[in-house]
């Protein structure tokens, strides 16, 4: 990989309490390409994604994005960065006083100067891209989780963002909804070709999305791979996370040998 | 080592509220320099919040005024009856409303019905995280939640200071005047000559205060919930920071009350 990554984590660090969560994180997430991490429960994934997005500040080292640590930056030039952030949470945290229509429009209220007229057609098209017309004037409580997680999308997409940062986008959705996500995520990577970094627990599925596999544990990225080297890779802990994860897929490879 | 243990106890808990206040202030600084530069299309955010702060406490500011008024009538007319006086309860009922009474209990009572909701509505935005989605947004949450409750309570406050005034001092004349017979005429010219600029000007700044004080615990309170010390975690952690933010602002109020009116006085 010759290309200059677009985000970096360099020795990034973070304890709560007594507790090091993070022991020493090192990631390169690359453009235009899907990068994610995969992990046991309780590791900190999200809290990587956390300090990417300029959440949490590390006890020490680096998260340079475009180049720029976000840590020693202004709070403006912070937010210049976010603006080419899209996120979708892990419990979607739409505005729960406001409908999917006004959850949708409101950065294109807050962040452009388009008229109401051209931010009702912008919302009415994102929520087609996502099937999700007719949705519109209802609240947050009144939808399934499904749906939830497809406005939480569309409201991270409408302003066509550069990076995309998916939380576990499919934890707590039956097969038939992940798929759907999964569906949604393919169409609008292929349509708008953003980054995006994912955290999620969908393994093996996952790896058909991803351009990359980092496997966290012990606090530490254990390696960063395409997926086919993930799942051969000679690292003992890789080694164990995908036995436990897709069963000893080389079994038969053994037995021969 | 028990001291040491103290010690521990002393030093851990200075750390953490001079660091709360110092959290405060930067986040008074933030909201106070947001509220400078909000555009001027925000109006409909800041005419929603009016509704919400001022309007919807309306009710209450009237029934808590015209009650005070007419305490003050009642008490106002027995004491000074003893001296022969009853001519000076219009001006004894204006004072005391105007100078005192409006301000301060107006603000206890917003407090209780509009700081406790900004504070629990706050508190819930950043335990759900829309806090955090608003600034990966990169939509300053100073900017866009709290920059409009605070020019919306500078406003409403003291318009409701003054409704609770005039509500209260038409207790105090039905009470006075019309229920225990004071004389009409003396109640509101001994009103008239008493009453002068500075007292209202007194109630005014006040009022002023008491909007930008309420606010800001409120917000605040609700903005770091995550951050207190006992635990700001779910429903319960709301709910706790509601109820110290509501006791900080009451307790806050009156100690303010004390400063400006021996600065004014």
């Amino acid at each position: 990989m010759n290309e200059q990554p677009m985000i970096q984590l360099i020795d990034v660090k973070k304890k709560f309490g007594a507790q090091a969560v993070l022991k020493g994180i090192n990631l390169s997430i690359y453009e235009g390409k899907t990068t994610v991490i995969v992990g046991e429960s309780g590791q900190g994934k999200s809290l990587i994604i956390k300090h990417i997005l300029g959440l949490v500040k590390p006890d020490s080292g680096k998260v340079l994005v475009h180049g720029r640590d976000i840590y020693k930056i202004s709070k403006r030039q912070l937010q210049e960065i976010r603006a080419n952030f899209g996120v979708l949470f892990q419990n979607v945290a739409l505005f729960d006083s406001m409908t999917v229509f006004d959850n949708i429009a409101l950065p294109l209220r807050e962040r452009t100067k388009l008229s109401e007229e051209e931010i009702r057609t912008t919302v009415k098209d994102i929520l087609k891209l996502m099937d999700l017309e007719g949705s519109d004037e209802k609240y947050p409580a009144q939808l399934s989780g499904g749906m939830k997680k497809r406005v939480g999308l569309a409201r991270a997409l409408v302003l066509n963002p550069k990076i995309i940062f998916f939380d576990e986008p499919t934890t707590g959705l039956d097969i038939a909804k992940s798929n759907e996500i999964y569906r949604v995520f393919f169409r609008t990577q292929a349509k708008l070709g953003y980054t995006s970094v994912m955290v999620s627990h969908d393994v093996p599925k996952i790896f058909k999305l991803a351009d990359y596999v980092a496997l966290l544990y012990d606090g530490i990225i254990q390696d960063c791979l395409p997926p086919e080297d993930f799942q051969t890779s000679e690292n003992p802990v890789i080694r164990e996370f995908v036995e436990k994860t897709m069963g000893r897929i080389y079994e038969s490879e053994e037995v021969e040998g | 080592m028990p001291l040491l243990r103290f010690l521990d106890i002393i030093g851990d808990a200075s750390l953490y509220y001079i660091n709360q206040a110092g959290r405060m202030g930067i986040f008074l600084v933030l909201v106070i320099y947001n509220v400078v530069k909000l555009p001027y299309y925000k109006i409909t955010y800041i005419t929603k919040q009016i509704y919400i702060i001022g309007t919807l406490s309306i009710f209450v500011i009237i029934f808590t005024g015209a009650f005070t008024g007419m305490v003050l009538g009642l008490q106002g007319y027995n004491t000074l009856s003893k001296f022969g006086s009853e001519g000076l309860l219009g001006s004894a009922v204006a004072l005391s409303l105007i100078r005192e009474l409006g301000p301060v209990l107006s603000a206890l009572m917003i407090t209780g019905r509009a700081g406790s909701a900004i504070c629990a509505e706050i508190g819930v935005m950043r335990i759900s995280e829309q806090i955090d989605a608003l600034e990966c947004m990169a939509i300053d949450p100073h900017k866009y939640i709290v920059a409009p409750k605070f020019i919306a309570s500078i406003i409403s406050v003291p318009l409701l200071t003054a409704i609770f005034d005039v509500v209260g001092i038409a207790g105090g004349y039905i009470i006075g005047v019309k229920l225990l017979g004071a004389n009409e005429g003396a109640f509101f010219s001994s009103m008239y000559r008493d009453v002068e600029f500075i007292d209202v000007y007194m109630g005014f700044v006040k009022s002023v205060c008491f909007g930008l004080l309420i606010v800001w615990i409120c917000s605040a309170k609700g903005f770091f919930v995550h951050l207190e010390r006992t635990g700001g975690f779910g429903a319960e952690g709301v709910s706790r920071v509601t109820t110290s933010a509501v006791v900080l602002s009451s307790v806050l109020i009156l100690v303010f009350d004390y400063f400006i009116t021996s600065l004014l006085i």
